[in-house]
C-alpha cells in the first residue's frame, strides 16, 4: 500500500496520512463509567481482517473514514465521516464531574 | 592437538548432538502449557523446571523454535528506562543476561558495548537528564555526556554542528549490550528440554476450552491437551489468543522493521540510538551494521518490508554516519510488535484463574527475556505475580495507573 484515496483530495501518497484509530462508539459523556472510559481509551479490538478507521490527510487536516484490511495491507474504501455521522452530537448534557 | 583435530576433521563418523529433541507426540495433559516457543516462553519453561521443579510442561510453537520476534529483534540489552519500576525490572534482566552464558552452559555471545542515546533538542536533553537521574537513583549506571566525551566513545559519529539535527548531548549507559538472539532462545530450550520440558514445534493453538473461570484444555492442530495452567507468550498474536481466552488487551499489532548492512571491519563499539532521528545502529560480532527505526505508522498483521522505511531510516543514518553511503544493505525484515498505550509490557494475572499473560512487548521484548521468563515462571508456579511485575499488570489500565515509558522507548515512536 503506497497510496490512499482521500475523499477530499483524491489519490495521495500514504505518507501524507495518519491513522487515528478504529471508529468506535464513545461512552455517553453524561453517564459513562470509569470502566467504560478505560475500555474506550485503552483497549483495542486489534482485529486481523477488515477494520474501519479514522484517517487524516495531514496537509489539509481532513478527517475521513477508511476501510482497511490489516492482514493484506490493502485499503478497500474511503469516505467522508459525514456518511456515518449524520446527526450532530449533543455534548451539553449535565456533567457532574465538573470541568 | 593438531593431530587430534586433523583426525576429527577427516573422519566423518562424528555426529553433532541434537540438543533440542524432535517434537514428541502430545500427551493428554500437562501441568503447564506454554503457548509460544520464542525466547520468553522458553525462558519461562526453563525457570519453571529449574527454579520451581515443574517439568510436566509443554511449549507449543506455531512455527519453528524462536522464529517469531525472537528472530526479528535487534538484540539490544539495556536498562536505562524512565520509570523506577521499569528501571528495576530491566536492570534485573541485564544482571541475568550478564551471567546467562554460564547459567545455560551455552554461549549467547553477550557483548557489553555501552549505549548512547543521542539528544538533538533541549527537550531531549532534559529527558536524558531525567533518565540519568532515575537510573542513578535505582543503582543503574547512566550519565549525561556531551560531544567531547561522545567523540571519545564513537569517533566515527558525525558530531558536526552544521547538520539538520546537531548532537547536543547523549545519555551514556555503559552496561548496554548486544547478544546473539537465537542463542538465547536455544540455550533456554536446551536447558528446559534437558529437564523434561516438551517442545512442540509446528503446533498451532486453534482454540481454548473454557469452563467457568478456567481454561481446561488447549486445542491445537495436533489434538487437544488438558492443562493445569496456561502461559500465553505470543508477541504479535497476543490479541488473537486473548480473544480465544475471552478477555481484551490494550494492544495494537504494528510492524517493526529492521535491516543489516554488508559486514564491515569493526569500527563501531557502542550502540547508537537517536530518538529524534528515529534511528538506531550497532555493529554485530559478524561486522554487520544492525539498523532499525520506529514502528510502522499504522497497525498491520504482516511482516512485509517497505521502501518508505528504508528511505527515511537511511536519510537519518547518513546524517549520523555520512561515510555509510557507500555501504550496501544485506537483509531486511519485520516483526509484528505488540504496541501498548504506555510503552510498557502487560504481564501477570488475567481475568481467568489459571491463565497468565506475557504480552505487550512492543519494541522492547528481547532485552527482558531472562527476567520475564524467571518472573512469569514464578507467577505461574505460585499463581500470583511477584511485586516486580505489579506495575505491568493488565488491570493498570482500568485503574488509570499506566507505567509511561514512551520517553525511554528505543526511538521516538
Amino acid at each position: 500500500m503506497k497510496t490512499m484515496t482521500c475523499p477530499l483530495n483524491g489519490v495521495r501518497n500514504i505518507s501524507e496520512f495518519v491513522c487515528g484509530g478504529e471508529v468506535r462508539a464513545m461512552p455517553d459523556p453524561a453517564s459513562g463509567t470509569d470502566a467504560e472510559w478505560a475500555d474506550y481509551v485503552f483497549m483495542e479490538n486489534n482485529k486481523a481482517g477488515v477494520v474501519r478507521e479514522w484517517w487524516c490527510h495531514t496537509p489539509t487536516s481532513f478527517w475521513f473514514i477508511a476501510e482497511r484490511d490489516t492482514v493484506t495491507d490493502e485499503v478497500l474504501r474511503t469516505y467522508p465521516a459525514g456518511d456515518v455521522f449524520t446527526a450532530r452530537r449533543d455534548f451539553d448534557a449535565p456533567n457532574e464531574g465538573g470541568a | 592437538m593438531p593431530f587430534g583435530l586433523l583426525k576429527y576433521g577427516l573422519f566423518p563418523s562424528r555426529r553433532v548432538p541434537r540438543r533440542i529433541p524432535p517434537t514428541p507426540e502430545l500427551k493428554p495433559s500437562y501441568d503447564v502449557v506454554i503457548i509460544g516457543g520464542g525466547g520468553h516462553g522458553l525462558a519461562a519453561a526453563y525457570y519453571l523446571a529449574t527454579v520451581h521443579g515443574i517439568t510436566n510442561v509443554a511449549v507449543l510453537e506455531k512455527g519453528y523454535l524462536a522464529g517469531g520476534n525472537t528472530a526479528r529483534n535487534t538484540a539490544i540489552i539495556r536498562s536505562n528506562y524512565l520509570t523506577p519500576e521499569g528501571v528495576r525490572f530491566y536492570d534485573e534482566s541485564v544482571r541475568l543476561y550478564q551471567g546467562l552464558s554460564n547459567e545455560l552452559g551455552f554461549n549467547i555471545m553477550y557483548s557489553e558495548r555501552g549505549h548512547l542515546t543521542l539528544a538533538h533538542t533541549d527537550a531531549a536533553v532534559r529527558t536524558m537528564r531525567w533518565r540519568a537521574e532515575v537510573n542513578k537513583h535505582c543503582g543503574v549506571n547512566s550519565e549525561l555526556i556531551f560531544p567531547n566525551d561522545i567523540r571519545k566513545l564513537a569517533p566515527s559519529l558525525n558530531l558536526s554542528q552544521d547538520v539538520r539535527y546537531p548532537i547536543l548531548a547523549a545519555l551514556h549507559h555503559p552496561p548496554g549490550s548486544i547478544a546473539r538472539h537465537d542463542a538465547v532462545a536455544w540455550g533456554y530450550a536446551i536447558g528446559a528440554a534437558r529437564r523434561g520440558v516438551e517442545i512442540h514445534q509446528q503446533t498451532e493453538v486453534t482454540g481454548l476450552k473454557r469452563e467457568g473461570n478456567r481454561i481446561v484444555a488447549v486445542e491445537t492442530n495436533r489434538g487437544t491437551v488438558a492443562c493445569g495452567k496456561v502461559l500465553q507468550a505470543v508477541a504479535g498474536s497476543s490479541t488473537r489468543l486473548a480473544d480465544m481466552a475471552g478477555f481484551r488487551l490494550p494492544i495494537k499489532t504494528v510492524p517493526l522493521q529492521a535491516c543489516v548492512s554488508q559486514p564491515l571491519k569493526p569500527f563501531l563499539d557502542p550502540i547508537i540510538v537517536s530518538g529524534s532521528l528515529h534511528a538506531y545502529i550497532s555493529q554485530s560480532s559478524r561486522g554487520e551494521l544492525v539498523m532499525g527505526g520506529s514502528t510502522d505508522p499504522y497497525s498491520l498483521y504482516s511482516t512485509r518490508s517497505t521502501l518508505e522505511f528504508k528511505e527515511t531510516l537511511m536519510a537519518h543514518m547518513l546524517e549520523l554516519f555520512p561515510f555509510l553511503s557507500e555501504v550496501r544493505l544485506l537483509r531486511q525484515w519485520a516483526g509484528m510488535a505488540d504496541m501498548t498505550p504506555d510503552f510498557s509490557p502487560v504481564m501477570g494475572e488475567t481475568p481467568l484463574a489459571n491463565y497468565y499473560l506475557d504480552a505487550g512487548w512492543g519494541t522492547w521484548g528481547f532485552k527482558a527475556t531472562p527476567v520475564c521468563g524467571k518472573r512469569m515462571a514464578e507467577t505461574v508456579a505460585t499463581g500470583k505475580a511477584p511485586d516486580i511485575l505489579h506495575a505491568f499488570r493488565l488491570s493498570r489500565f482500568e485503574e488509570f495507573a499506566q507505567a509511561g515509558e514512551r520517553g525511554a522507548a528505543s526511538v521516538g515512536h
